[in-house]
């Protein structure tokens, strides 16, 4: 009996149920302490709440990017974080051009149109680049030499923006009529805040109905199920794995733009960090799975958000909120080691075997 | 000049040489069919002609135009339409998504709805599954699924691999009669099949395939007589 347990059960096993039980623990004992001590109101709360669903809902759009495409080229697109940064950073341009002329404080909604469009159709145009250039002559090749050669692109664009639009931060004009707050139902919220998760909603939604129903979206999903299948029902493959990055591209861009309007700035590197957050939401949900990577972001910005004050500063740590990254990726470590496929990843996990 | 002519065509996997020399042909209207053992190279011959592979050399020519050098959704456009071996439907597809995806060339919403009518009433099972999920039909359905995509688009030529591979004699049944009344439509179709009683039954002609290369054609009924495919597929 006690044999076919110990087979049963490796000793890596038992470490790891340790740790991740270790973790679970440290977390319900932080939230309690903190919830006693009650450095926090519940003003505090519904403000990080507010924040996380923001910044989540940023993750969010560029996690379906990375979702997508490894629908359709089982790949991880390591450069999808440049082509988020590429979108805002060249619109900052235009919307600098805008507020020193005056436009953006006479016209707000128009300009605000514009430097999406631009954004945009940047992202859109360095993610379709990218798969023609990079990835699309590796097709077929070991997986390793798409991963690395995505990583090559990765710094390829970095230094390409940085060596275009200079090393240093822009500062992103204010736009004057998303300063200041509204109250909804007693709840203070910032406009800013509010604008890009109603944007982002929008956004995914759009995107969720475009690859549910449209002609295309459908195409896209026969080709990340089957290839063959797809090319002898008449599908061209390469124009939707053309039409994926074109579909993740204009995701990061919109992207891009709304976190330009919380953070402000803009930057050669401003891609890698919201890019790994992205990846790691997207595996969080389940790679593959489009609906799972939207609530994978959601979630990774609540827990960033909510986490840091809610599990830490009951524990004594003095800047709990530093530690914001280090929860998001102790999160991805616990799901791959506990749920590999993530969230919503059964379907994947079946379609495999 | 066949409909359909695949003349004298090699393919290769990197160093297997896959098909030797291989050619054949369908007339208009006809039923041919490719009988052979595991791995002959039966699923080679309908990849190479639907250019999911490319021969090193020979043609493949529909009404005398060149095919060979076509990439698959270009020959699908040509009207050659290919049911692979063991289905492949889109399993997390809808039934009406896969059948969408079957007439994904043709955008012409009137012509589909046509085709999709003369589908449904093939299949009409297919139209009670509509809205359910691929993945969940059963294999008799699965296999009426594939088909019924294939013919969404009406094609020229039907090129079916292994229909029946997988199911219970009886739905084995259901699938030959299908094929006889889409014969009996004017449906052209190349058909390969382990099967090789049924298959010759249904067909005209029939082509021997053994290690890549045909070493046997001829009418259906004299193959069916033919000392070697008697004790080799017939099991006599
Ligand atoms: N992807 C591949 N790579 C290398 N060799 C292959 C590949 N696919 C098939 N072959 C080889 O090519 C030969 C012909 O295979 P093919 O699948 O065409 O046979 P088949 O007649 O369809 O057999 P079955 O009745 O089992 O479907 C076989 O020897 C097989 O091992
Ligand atoms: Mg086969």
């Amino acid at each position: 009996m006690l044999q076919r347990i110990r087979e049963r059960i490796s000793p890596t096993d038992v470490v790891m149920w340790l740790i991740g039980g270790g973790l679970m623990f440290m977390v319900v004992w932080g939230s309690i302490a903190t919830l006693i001590k009650g450095t926090y109101t519940t003003r505090h709360w519904i403000d990080f709440v507010i924040f996380g669903l923001a910044q989540g809902s940023v993750y969010a759009l560029i996690a379906t990017g990375y979702t997508m495409v490894y629908g359709v080229l089982r790949m991880i697109n390591f450069a999808h974080g440049e082509v988020f940064m590429s979108g805002p950073y060249t619109a900052y341009f235009v919307a600098a051009y805008f507020y020193r002329n005056d436009f953006l404080e006479a016209q707000p909604i128009l300009c605000l149109g514009v430097i999406f469009l631009v954004s945009m159709a940047v992202s859109v145009t360095i993610a379709f680049f990218l798969e023609r250039i990079a990835y699309r002559p590796l097709r077929g090749a070991p997986r390793l030499i798409p991963l690395i050669t995505a990583i090559g692109a990765s710094f390829f664009l970095q230094y390409l923006f940085r060596g275009l639009y200079g090393s240093s931060f822009q500062a992103y004009p204010d736009i004057p009529m998303l300063e200041g707050h509204w109250v909804i139902a007693g709840i203070r919220i910032l406009k800013f805040q509010a604008v890009v998760i109603v944007a982002a909603v929008m956004l995914m939604f759009a995107l969720y109905s475009f690859v549910m129903k449209s002609r295309i979206g459908k195409a896209i999903r026969s080709v990340s199920e089957d290839k063959e299948a797809s090319a002898l029902m008449g599908i061209d493959v390469d124009k939707m794995i053309s039409m994926t990055f074109v579909v993740g591209g204009a995701a990061a861009g919109a992207a891009g733009v709304l976190y330009a309007i919380m953070f402000k700035q803009v930057h050669f590197f401003m891609g890698f960090i919201p890019g790994i957050k992205a990846f790691t939401a997207a595996v969080l949900g389940g790679i593959g799975n489009i609906p799972g990577a939207m609530l994978g972001g959601i979630f990774l910005g609540l827990v960033e958000s909510v986490g840091p004050s809610l599990f830490l500063d009951g524990l004594g740590i003095v800047a709990p909120y530093q530690l914001k990254d280090a929860i998001a990726f102790t999160m991805l470590v616990m799901v791959l080691i506990f749920r590999p496929t993530g969230f919503l990843g059964e379907r994947l996990a079946v379609k495999k075997a | 000049m066949a409909m359909l002519e695949v003349e004298g065509i090699h393919t290769y996997y990197g160093l297997i040489h896959a098909l030797k020399d291989v050619s054949v042909n369908v007339e208009e209207g006809e039923v041919v069919t490719i009988i052979g053992a595991n791995g002959a190279g039966k699923s080679t011959m309908l990849k190479t002609t639907s250019g999911l592979l490319k021969p090193r050399k020979g043609s493949i020519r529909l009404n005398d135009e060149e095919l060979t050098q076509l990439r698959p959704h270009k020959i699908v456009e040509k009207g050659v339409v290919q049911v692979p071996e063991g289905r492949r439907i889109f399993g997390t597809l809808t039934v009406m998504e896969n059948l969408d995806m079957g007439a994904f060339i043709c955008t012409n919403s009137q012509k589909n709805k046509k085709n999709l009518n003369r589908v449904l009433e093939l299949f009409p099972r297919l139209k009670e599954r509509s809205k359910q999920v691929a993945g969940t039909l059963s294999g008799g359905e699965q296999q009426m699924l594939a088909m019924g995509r294939a013919l969404m688009t009406n094609p020229k030529v039907l090129l079916l691999d292994e229909p029946s591979m997988g199911l219970a004699p009886v739905l084995v049944d259901d699938i030959f009669a299908t094929i006889r009344q889409l014969h009996d439509a004017g449906t052209t179709i190349l058909l390969v099949e382990q099967n090789a009683r049924l298959a010759l039954q249904v067909a005209s002609r029939g082509y021997v395939l053994q290690s890549g290369s045909v070493v046997l054609s001829d009418t259906a009924e004299n193959l069916e007589k033919n000392e070697m495919v008697r004790e080799a597929y017939l099991g006599e």
